[in-house]
C-alpha cells in the first residue's frame, strides 16, 4: 500500500505513515463490525442448541439487534462509584479495547496481506494477549469493591496459568515451521499430511498440542467451561460488576475481539489459514479468494466457541487450576521436548 | 527524523514513568508506572533492532513478573501514614544511595567518552550475523558459542526453583484435604442419589 501512496507524489515517509493509518482503519473498522455480528451469531447458536429463537425482533431475522444493544448502552449515564479509583476505573476497559485491538496487527489474512509482517510475529501475539489481564485486575482493584476484586484474583490465578502451556504449544508449532513468523508458520503447513493435507492437525504429534490449544484458549477468553471470573451466582458480573455505559460496551467488544484473535489463531496454527484444506488442484478451489478460506476457517472455530458455551457446564476453581498446571503443562513440556527430539532425528539428522 | 522523535518519546516515558513509580502515594499506582517503564524500554529495543529481546521484555517482565508484582501489592493491607513515617529517618540513606548511583553514573557515562573499551565493537565476538534474523543470531551466540555458560544458568535456576518449592512446600496430613478427582467426575446420578418412599410418622434413615 506504500507503493501506492508513493506514485500520489507522496515522500517514503509520510507514503509509510498514511499506508499503516489506512491499513489500522481497515482492519479495525470490520473488525469491530464483525464482533457486532458474531455477537448476534452467539446468540443465535445458544438459542438453536436450547431450542429458542434468540433475537429476532430488531431488523430482519434480528440481525440489528447487536447494533441496537449498542445504541442502547451508548446513550446510559456513565457512573463511576465515589469509592472508585477514578483515574485506574477509567483506564481498565480502555487497557482491554486497546490490547484487544493491537493483537491483530501481525495477523496475515491472505497471502501478503497483513499490516506489520514481522519477524517475531507469534512473540509479539504472546506479549500482547499477557497484557490483557491488566485490564481485568485493574478493573477489579479499582472498583474498590468485593465481587469485582475476586473476579480480578481468579482471572489473574487463571490467565497466567493457562499462559504457560499455550507457551509450550506455540514453541511445539515453531519447532516444526522453523519461525515466528505467521506468514511464514502457514506456507509451511502446505501440504504438511502427506502432501495433500494442508495443516498442522494432520499429525500425531501435533494433534494433541492443537486440542490443547483448543481449550486452553477458552480459559484464556474466559468463555465457557472456564469463565469463573463471570460467574453470576458467586460473582453478579465479576470485574465489570460496577461498570456502566461506554466502558461496559468496550469489555464486550474487547472480550468478543480477543475470541476472534485465538479462533484465528487456531486457524492460522493449525489448520493452514489462507490455503485451502487439500493441497489437490484438481477442485478449482485455489480460484477462492485466500481470504474467504481464512474467514471461513475462524468463524468454524466460533462456531465450535459457542457451541462449548451451549453445551458444557462450568469448571470449579481447584478443577481449573489442575487441568492448567498438572495436566496441560507437563503434557506440553513432554511433546516439546518429544517434538524436538523427532525433528532432531528426521529432519536435521542426528 | 521519526526514529529520532520515537527514540526521545520513550527516553522521556521510561524517565517519567521510573520517576512516578518512586513518588507516587498509592503503592498500586507505582506498579502500573513500572510497567509502562518496562513497555517504553521495550520501544526503545525495537528501535536499537532487537525486536526478539524487546518481546521478551514485555513477555517476561509485563506479562509475569509485574503482575505478580500487582497481585502482592493489591493484596496487601497497607497504611500510608505508617509508610511515610520513616520517611525523615531514612532520608540521609537514601540521599547516600542516590549520591553512589549519581558518581556511577558519571564514571560510566565518562568512561564510554573515553572510549577505552568498546564492548559494542561491529566486529566482535557478540556482533550480529550478517543477514540473519535476531533470534538466529542469538540461538547461534547461545546454543555454540556460550552453551556451556547458558546450561550452567538453566541449572541454577532449575536449582533455585527447587528450592523455593521445598521451602514452601508443606505436607497436608488430614484426610480431608485430598481429592480424587477422577472419583469425582466418574460418579452417576444412580449412586449419588435415592429414590424414598417413607411411611408417614417413620420418617428417612441419613
Amino acid at each position: 500500500m506504500t507503493e501506492f501512496f508513493q506514485s500520489l507524489g507522496m515522500t517514503y515517509e509520510w507514503a509509510w505513515s498514511v499506508a499503516t493509518i489506512a491499513g489500522v482503519l481497515l482492519i479495525a473498522l470490520p473488525l469491530m463490525l464483525s464482533v457486532a455480528m458474531i455477537i448476534y451469531v452467539d446468540r443465535k447458536v445458544w438459542a438453536a442448541i436450547n431450542l429458542r429463537r434468540g433475537p429476532n425482533v430488531v431488523g430482519p431475522l434480528g440481525l440489528l439487534q447487536s447494533f441496537a444493544d449498542g445504541f442502547k448502552v451508548f446513550l446510559q449515564e456513565t457512573i463511576i462509584p465515589s469509592a472508585a479509583n477514578k483515574g485506574i476505573f477509567i483506564l481498565a476497559p480502555i487497557v482491554t479495547f486497546t490490547v484487544a485491538l493491537a493483537a491483530w496487527a501481525v495477523i496475515p489474512f491472505d497471502a501478503g496481506v497483513v499490516l506489520a509482517n514481522i519477524n517475531v510475529g507469534l512473540l509479539y501475539i504472546l506479549a500482547i494477549s499477557s497484557l490483557s489481564v491488566y485490564g481485568i485486575v485493574m478493573a477489579g482493584w479499582s472498583s474498590n469493591s468485593k465481587y469485582p476484586f475476586f473476579s480480578a484474583m481468579r482471572a489473574s490465578a487463571q490467565m497466567i496459568s493457562y499462559e504457560v502451556s499455550i507457551g509450550f504449544v506455540l514453541v511445539c508449532v515453531v519447532l516444526y515451521a522453523g519461525s515466528f513468523n505467521l506468514t511464514d508458520i502457514v506456507n509451511a503447513q502446505k501440504g504438511h499430511g502427506f502432501g495433500i493435507v494442508n495443516g498442522y492437525w494432520f499429525n500425531l504429534l501435533l494433534f494433541p498440542m492443537w486440542v490443547v490449544f483448543f481449550i486452553s484458549s477458552l480459559a484464556e477468553t474466559q468463555r465457557v467451561p472456564f469463565d469463573l471470573t463471570e460467574a453470576e451466582s458467586e460473582l453478579v458480573a465479576g470485574y465489570q460488576t460496577e461498570y456502566s455505559s461506554m466502558a461496559f460496551a468496550l469489555y464486550w467488544l474487547g472480550e468478543y475481539a480477543n475470541i476472534l484473535l485465538m479462533c484465528s489463531l487456531n486457524t492460522l496454527l493449525f489448520f493452514g489459514g489462507w490455503l485451502p484444506p487439500l493441497d489437490i488442484d484438481l477442485i478449482p478451489w485455489f480460484d477462492i479468494p485466500g481470504i474467504i478460506w481464512f474467514l471461513g476457517k475462524t468463524f468454524f472455530f466460533f462456531f465450535m466457541f459457542s457451541w462449548v458455551m451451549a453445551t458444557v457446564p462450568r469448571y470449579r476453581y481447584d478443577q481449573l487450576m489442575r487441568l492448567g498446571w498438572k495436566v496441560f503443562l507437563p503434557m506440553s513440556l513432554l511433546f516439546v521436548v518429544v517434538i524436538s527430539g523427532w525433528l532432531m532425528f528426521t529432519r536435521y539428522g542426528v | 527524523m521519526i526514529q529520532t522523535f520515537a527514540f526521545y518519546l520513550f527516553a522521556v516515558l521510561v524517565i517519567a514513568s521510573a520517576v512516578m513509580v518512586i513518588s507516587s502515594r498509592n503503592p498500586v499506582h507505582s506498579v502500573l508506572w513500572l510497567i509502562l517503564a518496562f513497555f517504553n524500554a521495550a520501544g526503545l529495543m525495537v528501535i536499537v533492532g532487537a525486536e526478539f529481546i524487546a518481546m521478551l521484555l514485555v513477555i517476561v517482565y509485563v506479562g509475569a513478573v509485574a503482575v505478580l508484582f500487582l497481585f502482592v501489592v493489591m493484596m496487601l493491607d497497607i497504611d500510608f501514614a505508617e509508610l511515610r513515617a520513616g520517611f525523615i529517618k531514612n532520608f540521609p540513606l537514601g540521599i547516600a544511595i542516590a549520591l553512589v548511583l549519581l558518581a556511577e553514573m558519571v564514571l560510566g557515562l565518562g568512561a564510554y567518552k573515553a572510549g577505552v573499551i568498546q564492548l559494542g565493537e561491529p566486529s566482535g565476538l557478540a556482533a550480529p550475523l550478517p543477514g540473519e534474523s535476531n533470534i538466529e543470531s542469538l540461538g547461534a551466540l547461545l546454543y555454540g558459542q556460550y552453551l556451556f555458560l547458558f546450561e550452567t544458568a538453566g541449572i541454577i535456576l532449575l536449582v533455585a526453583m527447587i528450592g523455593a518449592i521445598v521451602l514452601t512446600h508443606r505436607e497436608i496430613r488430614s484426610p480431608r484435604g485430598h481429592q480424587d478427582i477422577s472419583k469425582q467426575v466418574s460418579r452417576r446420578p444412580e449412586e449419588a442419589t435415592e429414590m424414598m418412599r417413607p411411611e408417614v410418622g417413620k420418617g428417612v434413615k441419613l
